[in-house]
């Protein structure tokens, strides 16, 4: 069964904050989801699905639940995939109206990382621990950081990559970062500042690096019956994929990310090609991050990577392929350490014409976003959703 | 910047019935991976079967030690100090996720042959390590 057409991103609202000591996460949690009923149109008792992630405390979507007071439910789905999670969740909630299992699908994100930086994990440093690969790679001092970078060394080291190229994925973040007014970084920067900017771990600097906000966003998908009732412009959801890629045995080859795989199932359920995006939202943990994806989604060959993003070519209104139009995770927002969410919100944005008018592109009729949760310099579970304006 | 393993403690692995073998052999100064009877490949780490072909006739055998950087990168941020992470490649094949150790970080480079050695961890099995050869 495809899930095209059979559902629509009918609310979305991303919280303004990046830095909020005096609230909890589930309070955040809880702002998020009146925003984004107040933007569909919708009360708390219309939402009977709900999906959350590994950021959702205590237990899970059952504790949310309970404190939110969702007492419609009959679908729940708290699958973790790290930051992509959001994105793979607008896949699943298609699936579970088309299948009549929910009507008004719920989506939450949030989490204080800037206030207080999390321990061990969503699941808690335990469940790490006790993973199987835990023996094998915990004495080895892995970071998001310095496991991307791996990616990024190899990269360069098979396809002539360069700083420079990554360099130019933050310099159009912060172009589009300078007219969001609540983007944690709005300064534009160049070429020359991310390269100057301080080493994190080689060959990526900080500047190649998102940043660390509190905050969160949340979602609603809903039927088509109950779409058409309401007054939101229809953003469709047309094709959706999903893929996790770990080390595979020792056969890790890191210079592709999931992207590979669950990019073409989304291409081939929506019948369109990357050609015909519009829009594109790249999860931006790292820069590596988005050039790999790029070229994973087919908008290059592989290893066309750094020729394709440099000179200003993701700058909406200057290049082919605009991106992040919100600034992005490398400048606006990077809420609980997971960007899938925001990628799906400003999709939602650019279908419905309502980006900033200084970065919104022109007819914008089909966008794609895409995640990967986890580590490319491990494994990592990558999503890939793409929408239409109806 | 040439010894970052000494600013940081190691603690020990946790082990659990499937890989206690593993460290058992690791304290005699041995690095095992697993190899398929049945399809013929090897695999990192060692586990009770084949990540491949699912078989349950897996044989875990001692690494010659030899390998070369696949990847790595120098990690700055860091408040024990500088130190590599790297994937290098087993001269039988599986890519490993390590440390390069005892070696000059400026002199890394993808490719780089490499040699197995042990550093130990706090009340527990040594863990394995790499460096430059």
């Amino acid at each position: 069964m495809s899930i095209k057409g059979k559902a629509y991103v009918m609310g979305a609202f991303e919280h303004p904050t990046r830095h909020a000591p005096d609230k909890s996460t589930p309070q955040l949690h809880a702002e998020c989801l009146r925003g984004a009923l107040a933007d569909a149109g919708l009360t708390k008792d219309d939402v009977d699905g709900y999906f959350c992630a590994g950021d959702a405390p205590g237990f899970g979507a059952i504790s949310m639940a309970d404190y939110l007071g969702l007492d419609k439910l009959r679908h729940v789905d708290s699958t973790e995939t790290g930051g992509s999670s959001y994105i793979l969740h607008v896949g699943h909630a298609a699936q579970a109206i088309a299948a009549g299992k929910c009507s008004v699908a719920l989506i939450t994100l949030a989490g204080k990382p800037r206030t207080s930086p999390p321990g061990g994990g969503p699941r808690g440093s335990s469940g790490f621990a006790a993973a199987p690969e835990a023996a094998f790679e915990m004495p080895y001092g892995g970071t998001t950081h310095n496991q991307y970078a791996m990616c990024a060394m190899r990269h360069c080291h098979e396809f002539g990559t360069t700083s420079e190229q990554l360099a130019w994925i933050k310099v159009a973040a912060s172009h589009h970062a300078q007219y969001n007014p609540n983007a944690f970084l709005r300064n534009v920067v160049t070429v020359e500042e991310v390269l100057a900017s301080p080493m994190i771990a080689t060959p990526l600097h900080r500047l190649d690096c998102c940043v660390v906000t509190d905050g969160g966003g949340a979602l609603i998908v809903t039927s088509p019956e109950i779409a058409k009732s309401l007054k939101r412009p229809r953003v469709k959801v047309i094709g959706a994929g999903e893929a996790p890629k770990g080390v595979h045995g020792g056969k890790i080859d890191l210079t592709f990310s999931g992207a590979a795989w669950s990019g073409p199932k989304a291409f081939a359920e929506a019948g369109v090609a990357p050609s015909d995006i519009k829009y594109a939202s790249i999860y931006d943990s790292f820069t590596i991050t988005v050039l790999m994806q790029l070229e994973d989604l087919g908008f290059c060959r592989k290893g066309e990577g750094g020729k394709f993003v440099a000179d200003g070519n993701l700058i909406s209104g200057v290049g082919k392929l605009p991106f992040n139009t919100d600034g992005g995770g490398l400048c606006n927002n990077h809420p609980t350490n997971r960007g899938g969410i925001t990628k799906v919100i400003e999709a939602v944005r650019q279908l419905r014409g309502e980006a900033h008018p200084k970065v919104q592109v022109k007819n914008c009729d089909l966008a794609i976003a895409q995640g990967t949760g986890g580590s490319l310099g491990t494994r990592h579970g990558s999503a890939t959703v793409i929408l239409e304006r109806e | 910047m040439s010894d970052p393993q000494a600013a940081r403690k190691l603690a020990a692995p946790p082990v659990n019935p499937e890989t206690e073998r593993f460290w058992k052999a690791a304290e005699a100064g041995t690095l095992l991976y697993g190899f398929c009877l049945a399809c013929g490949e090897p695999h990192y780490f060692p586990r009770s079967f084949c990540p491949f072909c699912f078989s349950d006739r897996v044989e875990w055998r001692a690494a010659g030690g030899a390998a070369k950087v696949y990847s790595f990168s120098v990690m700055h941020k860091s408040p024990s100090g500088p130190y590599a992470i790297a994937y290098v490649e087993l001269a039988e094949g599986p890519r490993v996720l390590t440390n390069l150790v005892d070696c000059a970080f400026d002199t890394i480079a993808i490719g780089a042959r490499t040699k197995l050695v042990w550093k130990p961890s706090e009340g527990g099995p040594p863990v394995p390590f790499f460096t430059l050869d």
